[in-house]
C-alpha cells in the first residue's frame, strides 16, 4: 500500500510501497499494448506539468501517462510562464492551486522546490526532478526495468557510472536500491564522486574497470557538458578515455549484465554507439517502462476518492541538507 | 484478505456439489444457446471470475471437444467508485490473448449484484474491440440491481436482503467451493465477503 499524499522521493520509502508501485506500474504496462491505448480511470482529472527546466522525455512520458489514464493535462513551461515576469514559486503555486487540480509534477533547477510546493497547495505532488536532489520516477523506472529483467533486486550489484556528483536520478537510485537489498557502486573521478556518497551506503570506486567487476547492472549518466567546463576534468576527450563504456569495459561485468542510460545520451562521451545498441542495452524498455510508472504514480496519488486522501503529513519541514550538493551550480 | 477457515459459516447456500452442479448446468445453457462453440470466446473477471470462467472452460470441453478461448479481466481501471479500500488498490493483470472482434464473448463473474461491475466490464471489454455479441453468466444473482443489467446464466438465483453479504470462496483462492449468506455484521468483520461486502460492488 501507499498511503503518501505525494512523490516527493524515494528516500525513506519502504520496501513494501516501492514494490507497490512497482507492481502497480506491471499492471499498467498491459495497458500500453493495447489497441486503444486509454482506461477512463482519471476522466475528469486535471494534471499540471510544471517544468522548469527543459525535458523532453520526462515531459512527454508525464503527459502519455496522464492522457491513457482520461486525465487532462495542461503543460506550463518556464520560458511561457509567469516567472518569467519574476513571480516566485510559492505565487505560482498558490495560483495554480486555485484552478483546482488533481496533481501538480514540478521540475526545478532547485533542491527541495517540489516540497515547498507542497506545502503550500492542497493536491499531490510529483517530483519530477529537482536539481541534483532526486528524481523519483526515473529511479522507479529503472528499478521495474531491473526487476523485470532479473526476477528481484535484492542481491544485486548495480554499478552507476558518470557524474555522480550532479545526479539526481543517481541519488533516487541509491535511496531506492539500498531499501530493496542491492550492493550499489559509484564509479566516476574523484572529482564527481565525492566522498560523502560513502555515508548514504554507496561503496565508490574510482577506475572503471574495477567498478564493473561482476556487475549484474551497468547505469550509465550522462556527462552534462553545459557544466563541465575543465573544472571537474581536463576535457572531455580525457574524461571518454577514462570512463567511456566501451565493449571492453563491459567484458569486466557479469554475462548477463544488463545496461542502462536514463537519457539523453552522449555517444561516444559517456556510451559507445556499439554498447548503447548491443543486445545487453535495456535502455528502450526503460523509455516504456516510463510511461507505466507514470500512470502508476499518478493512478495511486490522484485516483482516490475525493475526502478519502491521506491525512498524514509526509512533507519534511525542509529539504535535508546532505543534498545541499550543487544547488548553487 | 482470505477469510480464514475457521471463520463462522453463515447459512451455507451452495456448498461444493452444488457449485459443480450449477456450472455443468451453465456449460450446457450456454452450447445449447449458441449451437456449439464456434466463435465463442470465454473472459472471467478477476477475482474468482477467472477460476469459474476456466472451469466453465473444462465443462464445455467435455461437451463438445473443442477448447474455446480464455481471458481474464481486471476491471479496477473502469471502475465508478475508484477508492483506495485494500481490495481492490492492487491491480491485476488483464490477459485476452485473442481477437475479442466478431466473437461471441461469454462473461463470467461470480456475483451479480447492482450490476455496476458488469457495467465496468462492459466498458473495457469494448475497448479491446468489437464482440459479435456479449453474454453473462454468473455463479450467483442476488437482486438488488441499479443499472438495467441481466444475466443469461444463473448458477442460482439467491434472494438476499440488501444489508446481507454474499461470499463466495472457491478452492483456487480459498481451498473450498462454498457460497453463503453471511449477517452483515459478522461478513463485515471478516473483510472480504465477495458480492456483497466488497465496497465497490455498492453505490
Amino acid at each position: 500500500m501507499f498511503e503518501r499524499r505525494h512523490l516527493l522521493g524515494l528516500e525513506g520509502l519502504s520496501a513494501e510501497e516501492i514494490t507497490f508501485l512497482l507492481d502497480t506500474s506491471e499492471s499498467f504496462r498491459e495497458v500500453s499494448e493495447r489497441e486503444i491505448k486509454k482506461v477512463p480511470t482519471l476522466r475528469g482529472r486535471t494534471i499540471v506539468n510544471l517544468f522548469y527546466e527543459n525535458s523532453t522525455r520526462t515531459r512527454t512520458s508525464f503527459e502519455i501517462a496522464a492522457k491513457r489514464l482520461s486525465a487532462d493535462t495542461i503543460n506550463l513551461s518556464a520560458s511561457s510562464s509567469s516567472a518569467q515576469k519574476g513571480e516566485t514559486l510559492t505565487d505560482t503555486a498558490r495560483n495554480l492551486a486555485a484552478m483546482r487540480p488533481d496533481a501538480i509534477i514540478v521540475r526545478h533547477p532547485s533542491s527541495g522546490a517540489p516540497h515547498l510546493l507542497a506545502r503550500h497547495v492542497d493536491c499531490p505532488i510529483i517530483n519530477g526532478g529537482d536539481g541534483a536532489h532526486e528524481h523519483p520516477t526515473q529511479a522507479l523506472l529503472d528499478l521495474l526495468t531491473i526487476r523485470s529483467h532479473k526476477g528481484q533486486i535484492e542481491g544485486l550489484t548495480v554499478a552507476i557510472v558518470g557524474d555522480l556528483l550532479h545526479s539526481r536520478v543517481a541519488r533516487s537510485n541509491l535511496f531506492g536500491l539500498r531499501t530493496m537489498g542491492a550492493r550499489v557502486r559509484f564509479v566516476g573521478p574523484p572529482t564527481l564522486v565525492p566522498p560523502h556518497f560513502a555515508e548514504l551506503g554507496a561503496e565508490l570506486v574510482s577506475d572503471l574497470h574495477e567498478g564493473l567487476r561482476d556487475a549484474d547492472v551497468i547505469m550509465m549518466l550522462r556527462i552534462q557538458r553545459e557544466r563541465m567546463n575543465g573544472r571537474y576534468f581536463s576535457s572531455l576527450d580525457e574524461y571518454s578515455r577514462l570512463y567511456c563504456l566501451s565493449v571492453e569495459a563491459v567484458g569486466k561485468a557479469r554475462k548477463d549484465v544488463i545496461i542502462l542510460h536514463p537519457g539523453p545520451m552522449n555517444r561516444g562521451v559517456e556510451i559507445s554507439s556499439t554498447v548503447a545498441d548491443g543486445p545487453y542495452s535495456v535502455i528502450m524498455d526503460q523509455v516504456t517502462n516510463g510511461v507505466a510508472v507514470r500512470m502508476a504514480a499518478l493512478y495511486v496519488l490522484v485516483g482516490r476518492r475525493r475526502g478519502t486522501e491521506a491525512a498524514g503529513e509526509d512533507v519534511p519541514a525542509e529539504p535535508v541538507p546532505l543534498r545541499r550538493a550543487v544547488a548553487a551550480e | 484478505m482470505r477469510v480464514p477457515q475457521s471463520a463462522p459459516p453463515g447459512r451455507i447456500v451452495l456448498d461444493a456439489a452444488g457449485v459443480g452442479r450449477a456450472l455443468a448446468r451453465v456449460a450446457h445453457e450456454v452450447v445449447e444457446r449458441n449451437k456449439g462453440t464456434a466463435d465463442l470466446g470465454i473472459i472471467g473477471i478477476r477475482s474468482r471470475g477467472d477460476h469459474l470462467a476456466l472451469r466453465l472452460q473444462h465443462e464445455i470441453r467435455k461437451l463438445e471437444g473443442e477448447n474455446v478461448p480464455f481471458g481474464a479481466m481486471d476491471i479496477t481501471l473502469y471502475r465508478d467508485d475508484i477508492t483506495r479500500g485494500a481490495d481492490h488498490a492492487v491491480i491485476k493483470s488483464t490477459e485476452i490473448p485473442w481477437e475479442v472482434d466478431g466473437k461471441t464473448i461469454l462473461l463470467v463473474d461470480d456475483v451479480l449484484f447492482t450490476g455496476r461491475t458488469i457495467r465496468a466490464a462492459l466498458d473495457a471489454l469494448m475497448d479491446f474491440g468489437r464482440p459479435r455479441a456479449i453474454q453473462l453468466a454468473v455463479l450467483v444473482d442476488r437482486g438488488h440491481r441499479e443499472l438495467p443489467i441481466r444475466a443469461d446464466y444463473v448458477g442460482k438465483n439467491l434472494p438476499t436482503q440488501h444489508s446481507e453479504k454474499v461470499q463466495v470462496r472457491l478452492r483456487e483462492d480459498d481451498g473450498i467451493d462454498e457460497v453463503a449468506i453471511m449477517p452483515p455484521t459478522a461478513a463485515s468483520a471478516a473483510g472480504d465477503a465477495r458480492g456483497g461486502a466488497r465496497p465497490a460492488r455498492r453505490a
